[in-house]
């Protein structure tokens, strides 16, 4: 029988006891990334309890998609995260698609596919450079915010748009990719697999980068799983999981690419199973470049779809590159949905935020809670 | 409930074993790839999803949702394998008289906060959680937004 209690890592205590403190982060500091706030009760500067408010945010959002009819959810699925704004569409996409119960052209899988790893980069890069400024290291963030924008012209060669990306359909997507977006995107990725380099050779040689990252906001592989954290954070604590492989969606199962996986469940582990993943993005969107030259110019990369969906129930969960995402339709047979409910990753990890920063200094609190990569826009919904 | 551990379970032991266990409390409603749906009565959710965590290894809560259904509610929880991929649907329904269910907080801490928002959205209460407050809405909210007799702007 499994155990259900799983061991806790011995916290440090403070050895002069003094009166505890509660020390309010947030909803506006450096630290929070977005509005949320972390309590956390202070025995001179260890945290001896903590706990995570969020809801600042919150605007009803799958109440409101039982308002609008299914195209319309599309540009609103953009707005759940904006630092990888293609993964929430393609999801909402790929849940409606299986609940009509249809397959969409193999050229429009591949190309989502793609899309959503630009999406990955580019929040992973997004990611970085918050790291950088964190743990107060300001080329950090300009470097990766630099290498971050080649993606976003890349975004709009593919359809026009930056940030909000408005690209999945239902049934495929909006636009074909051109000859000279295939260019561009080879380009772009063989010159960053190279730049990326001068980012992580000024972590990695950093001594004070690397202590402060190594041993804190340790988890074991038991008590990541019980608590539910998904995503880099979890691989870097032992769990080998990925949706993207184990539980494959459109044609991730055509795809040769590796998941990094790291056993020593600290900041550190979490930092290097993200920078593993630019890598293996950047050999998924080679992969699939030549995917779609292969199907060529001229095929399908859009179906036309009814726009009533039929009474049942669907879900997909798809690799989010904060986590596991998941959403839940029912439907009722008319143009609306009855039910969509979305499952945030971050909603989760930011839950376990008292487990990860209990017994660390304060000090180390920012350093921690970036691992997890908050983003509060899908969080709060 | 104690037995054998089935490490990496397939989707038909998986079903053959629930049918077999809780014959009478919870029916196997359909299987896919990677998919078991399962319905399952109020009382018994918590002794099913103790057996599924503790001998089926399902170690991760992937969501814990409700759906009104105007004549009654549902909780709908997402169970996940990390050695599989597969994912149980474990469905349960609540007279809407009487929106209450064993917490299973404490089987996965991740659900924790899913009940929280379950019951702040839905108003259904989670008996035995360890701190069941409003999480996304202000506290001095009285109504459940999510209820279908809540109505948006625009509709009826």
């Amino acid at each position: 029988m499994m155990s259900r209690d799983v061991i806790d890592i011995k916290a440090e205590t403070s050895a002069l006891h003094t009166d505890k403190m509660w020390v309010i982060m947030g909803p506006q500091h450096p630290f929070s990334h977005g509005l949320w706030t972390l309590k956390a009760q202070l025995d001179g500067e260890i945290v001896t309890d903590a706990e995570p408010i969020i809801g600042y945010l919150h605007r009803g959002w799958e109440k409101e998609c039982e308002n609008r009819t299914y195209p319309k959810i599309i540009p609103m699925a953009d707005r759940l995260c904006y630092a990888a704004s293609m993964t929430y569409t393609h999801l909402y996409c790929m849940t409606v698609e299986k609940a009509l119960g249809i397959d969409i052209p193999e050229k429009a899988k591949y190309i989502r596919i793609m899309a959503d790893e630009i999406c990955r980069i580019q929040s992973h890069l997004m990611w970085l450079a918050a790291v950088g400024t964190d743990l107060g290291n300001l080329t950090v963030f300009l470097w990766a915010m630099r290498e971050r924008e080649f993606f976003m012209d890349l975004n709009v060669r593919m359809c026009g748009a930056r940030m909000t990306t408005n690209f999945p359909r239902i049934g495929g997507v909006r636009n074909d990719i051109d000859e000279e977006f295939m260019m561009f995107a080879t380009r772009c990725v063989e010159r960053f697999e190279k730049a990326i380099w001068d980012i992580i050779s000024m972590i990695d040689d950093s001594s004070i980068f690397v202590s402060r990252m190594k041993g804190t906001g340790v988890l074991t592989r038991e008590k990541c799983a019980n608590l539910g954290i998904t995503g880099p954070a979890m691989r870097g604590t032992g769990v080998d999981f990925d949706v993207r492989r184990d539980d494959p969606y459109d044609n991730y199962d055509q795809i040769d690419f590796d998941v990094p996986v790291l056993k020593e469940g600290d900041s550190y582990a979490r930092y290097r199973v993200r920078i593993e993943e630019l890598f293996q993005s950047c050999r998924i969107i080679k992969q699939t470049l030549q995917k779609v030259k292969a199907i060529g110019k001229n095929a399908p990369y859009r179906l036309k779809v009814p726009s009533k969906v039929p009474a049942g129930r669907s879900f997909v969960r798809m690799e989010d590159p904060r986590g596991e995402s998941m959403m839940y339709l029912v439907s009722d047979g008319s143009d609306k949905p009855y039910r969509l409910k979305v499952r945030s990753p971050i909603f989760v990890n930011v839950s376990a935020a008292k487990p990860l920063v209990l017994g660390s200094r304060i000090a180390d609190v920012p350093a921690i809670m970036a691992m997890i990569d908050m983003c509060l826009g899908e969080t709060d919904r | 409930m104690s037995g054998e551990i089935y490490q990496a379970p397939s989707v038909q032991e998986i079903s053959d074993l629930l049918r077999d266990k809780f014959s009478g409390k919870a029916e196997i409603t359909g299987t896919g790839e990677r998919r078991v749906y399962v319905k399952a009565d109020r009382d018994s959710v918590y002794d099913l999803c103790v057996y599924i965590h503790d001998n089926l290894t399902f170690e991760h809560a992937t969501s814990i949702m409700g759906n009104d259904m105007k004549d009654h509610m549902e909780v709908i929880y997402h169970l996940s394998n990390y050695y599989t991929g597969v994912i149980i649907e474990l469905t349960t329904d609540l007279p809407a008289d009487d929106l209450h269910v064993r917490s299973v907080a404490d089987i996965w801490v991740g659900g924790n906060w899913h009940e929280r928002e379950t019951y702040e959205l839905f108003g259904i209460v989670f008996d035995g959680h360890p701190k069941l407050e409003r999480l996304l809405t202000p506290d001095t909210y009285e109504f459940y937004p999510f209820r279908k007799s809540y109505k948006l702007r625009g509709q009826e």
